[in-house]
């Protein structure tokens, strides 16, 4: 009888019935039901979203609906909206900006000067924004930066000549809300990066002559940018998109992107409008990750 | 010429002493190795000599200049870690220009310098790549590369080969002892492996419980242990206690042994090591060549021990046990039960200071 080599493999397993699975069904049974319900619960509203994005009206009403391009002729149609978009990236950028100074240095702090329950302690504290409800947050702030609030409150009892400093309803306001509520994202991917660098490789860079500022900047800091940079993409794309902060804190001058889009589906039933101009948006913030992705890749590839 | 020198260092954290009055000079060009058991303080010391630590009592010199409170960055160090401590987001060649960019070598100047050291640790041509596309020996060698780069008044190693294989580890023991002796550099090497510290040093310090309990040329601390412990340390002893007779001490059951070396005062009781390779085995029932070995006394093996080329026996000795390291070069080897002769000269059995 000529032997067969994979009859003799089974020749050797007496109970061989139970045959491992092959990697790619094993692969496939684990990642099936998250990608599933990823797939459901993120890309069905997002193409429902998309499709209405080219219709003419909300479809709800009875009245006809037909399939166009118009609502992408947006910023071209009224230009307002290019400078609103203009404020609302700046905004973006700002917000990022302080996030990913104030985010960093407390990481650091956390990382370097704290241990154990003092470390842990401080960690759930940085969550609290978290926790707090969005709009209490929120207007919080607006009883600290009014005219006579509590930021003017403190600064009299020390100072009791100076003028009002409070700066509600401006921009600054608004970046000021955005920057609490979003500055825990930073912290905890900045702290997540410069807490896997071993305490060796500064002692490293200090044996070798390196002073702080110089640890600092070309050790600390190229090695947690994959930190500061997720830090900054968790931050940028929903500050754009945020109208709670801009409405409240801002006022007249709070009218973002987030708010035009906001008013689209609660004000304007406007939904198709709504949806094209968030896809824009989406564009644009793609567009800008992608020039700067680049960029960073060559910086920080370890 | 005294290069490295430290004066009545002590170090506690909290209540516990890590170091008790460390006193020692590391002169200009050698290799010092630090060895002892874990937690005896060795990391403490060298990273004292460093200065990530400072210490609670003592001065540390380098070069004749008191560096006890001065930053580490400001002391002119090198320094080689276990875990190498390369930065990983750094080239090759952009790790070992570090320091010399500290030092304000910039441009040509540090790239010639840099391929010279990397031709030294045996790496040139690697300089583009990262520390992760490399092999541990040779991330070990970019990590020496970059210590001493900067031509440091000391080279400062912590366990250095640890983490490599045992091939490897022979391997880099060899380079760097060339390094070492190309560069020049005043070198401390902490290590707990007894072989390593032997193989690679001028000096070894035998450090016990935050102390220096002897500190010498290897054959000498290997070959004149002062205390139980430092013999116990560095490799099989035997010890023999007895009272101190003239020119030997007498052992519980009467017989006595020679000992070539100045003694404790007559009467009182001394402990005397002999390493295991130092005693020959005459096998009396095969009449075998008699030795000129002074000191003698008969044993029965009680256990042997076969590993190619060498031969590991105990013999039993009126309540005593010997352990003898023996060449596999006699005709058969030895079996237990047999009836021997051990022999070893005055000149190896060596008196031990009694115990602090
Ligand atoms: N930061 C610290 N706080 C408290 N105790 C410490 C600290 N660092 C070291 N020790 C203690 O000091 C002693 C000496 O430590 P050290 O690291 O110098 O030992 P070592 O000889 O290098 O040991 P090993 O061979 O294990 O590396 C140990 O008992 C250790 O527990
Ligand atoms: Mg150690």
């Amino acid at each position: 009888m000529p032997l067969d080599p994979a009859n003799s493999t089974q020749l050797r397993e007496p109970g061989g019935s139970r045959k491992p699975l092959p990697p790619w069904a094993s692969t496939a049974a684990l990642l099936v039901p998250t990608y599933g319900w990823l797939t459901l619960a993120v890309f069905l509203p997002l193409c429902t979203m998309f499709a209405f994005s080219f219709l003419t009206a909300t479809p709800m009403g009875k009245a006809p609906i037909v399939f166009t391009f118009k609502q992408y002729r947006a910023f071209i149609d009224q230009p307002y909206l290019l400078g609103v978009a203009w404020q609302s990236l700046l905004m973006g950028f700002w917000t990022t900006f302080f996030c990913a100074v104030l985010g960093f240095f407390a990481a650091l702090a956390l990382v370097r000067a704290t241990e154990g329950k003092v470390r842990e302690t401080l960690l759930i504290l940085v969550l609290l924004p978290f926790w707090t409800n969005g709009l209490v947050r929120v207007f919080s702030w607006t009883m600290v930066l009014r005219e006579g609030g509590f930021l003017d409150y403190a600064i009299h009892s020390v100072w009791p000549g100076a003028g009002s400093v409070g700066f509600l309803y401006t921009r600054q306001a608004v970046v000021v809300g955005l920057v609490h509520g979003y500055l825990p994202y930073m912290i905890l991917t900045c702290y997540i990066a410069l807490v896997t660098i071993d305490n060796t490789i500064v002692e490293a860079a200090s044996s070798l002559g390196a002073r702080w500022w110089t640890i600092l900047w070309k050790i600390l800091l190229p090695m947690a940018a994959p930190g500061l940079i997720s830090g900054s993409v968790l931050i940028f794309v929903p500050v754009i998109g945020s109208f709670m902060e801009p409405r409240i804190l801002g006022g007249r001058v709070g009218v973002t992107m987030g708010t035009v889009i906001e008013d689209q589906f609660t004000q304007a039933f406007n939904w198709p409008l709504g949806a094209a101009l968030s896809f824009t948006m989406l564009a644009v913030v793609l567009g800008i990750f992608a020039t700067f992705s680049g960029v960073l890749r060559r910086g920080t590839a370890l | 010429m005294t290069n490295v020198e430290v004066r009545s260092i002590a170090k506690n954290y909290g209540s516990v002493p890590v170091l008790t009055d460390i006193s020692t000079d590391f002169t200009q060009g050698s290799f010092t190795s630090l060895l002892g058991p874990s937690g005896s303080g060795k990391t403490t010391l060298l990273r004292i000599i460093a200065g990530f630590i400072i210490p609670d009592q003592g001065n540390v010199a380098i070069g004749g200049n008191d560096v006890t409170r001065m930053p580490v960055w400001a002391r002119n160090i090198g320094m080689v870690f276990q875990s190498y401590a390369l930065f990983p987001h750094m080239t090759v060649n952009e790790n070992v220009a570090f320091g010399l960019a500290r030092r304000g070598i910039k441009g040509e100047e540090s790239r010639k310098q840099v391929e010279r050291a990397l031709e030294l640790v045996r790496l040139p041509g690697f300089g583009d790549r990262k520390p992760k596309q490399l092999s541990g020996g040779q991330q070990q060698r970019v990590a020496l590369a970059r210590a001493i780069v900067t031509k440091p008044s000391v080279l400062l190693l912590d366990e250095p080969l640890s983490a490599l294989d045992r091939r490897l580890r022979q391997e880099m023991q060899v380079e760097l002892i060339r390094i070492q002796k190309e560069s020049g550099l005043t070198t401390i090497f902490v290590t707990h492996d007894q072989e390593e510290a032997l193989t690679l040093s001028d000096k070894v310090a035998i450090l016990d419980r935050g102390r220096i309990v002897q500190i010498g040329a290897p054959t000498e601390v290997y070959e004149r242990p002062k205390t139980r412990f430092a013999a116990e340390f560095l490799g099989d002893t035997n010890f023999l206690t007895g009272t101190v007779v003239a020119g030997g001490i007498r052992l519980a059951n009467g017989s006595t042994v020679a000992v070539d070396a100045p003694l404790p005062a007559t009467g009182s009781e001394a402990t005397v090591a002999v390493r295991p390779e130092k005693i020959v085995i005459r096998d009396v029932a095969r009449g075998g060549k008699d030795t000129d070995r002074s000191n003698r006394v008969s044993a029965t093996i009680s256990s042997s021990v076969y590993a190619g080329t060498a031969l590991t026996y105990e013999a039993a000795f009126d309540g005593l046990s010997f352990k003898i390291f023996a060449q596999n070069s006699d005709a058969r080897p030895h079996s237990v039960g047999d009836v021997v002769e051990l022999t070893w000269s005055p000149l190896h059995t060596v008196p031990l200071e009694a115990a602090a």
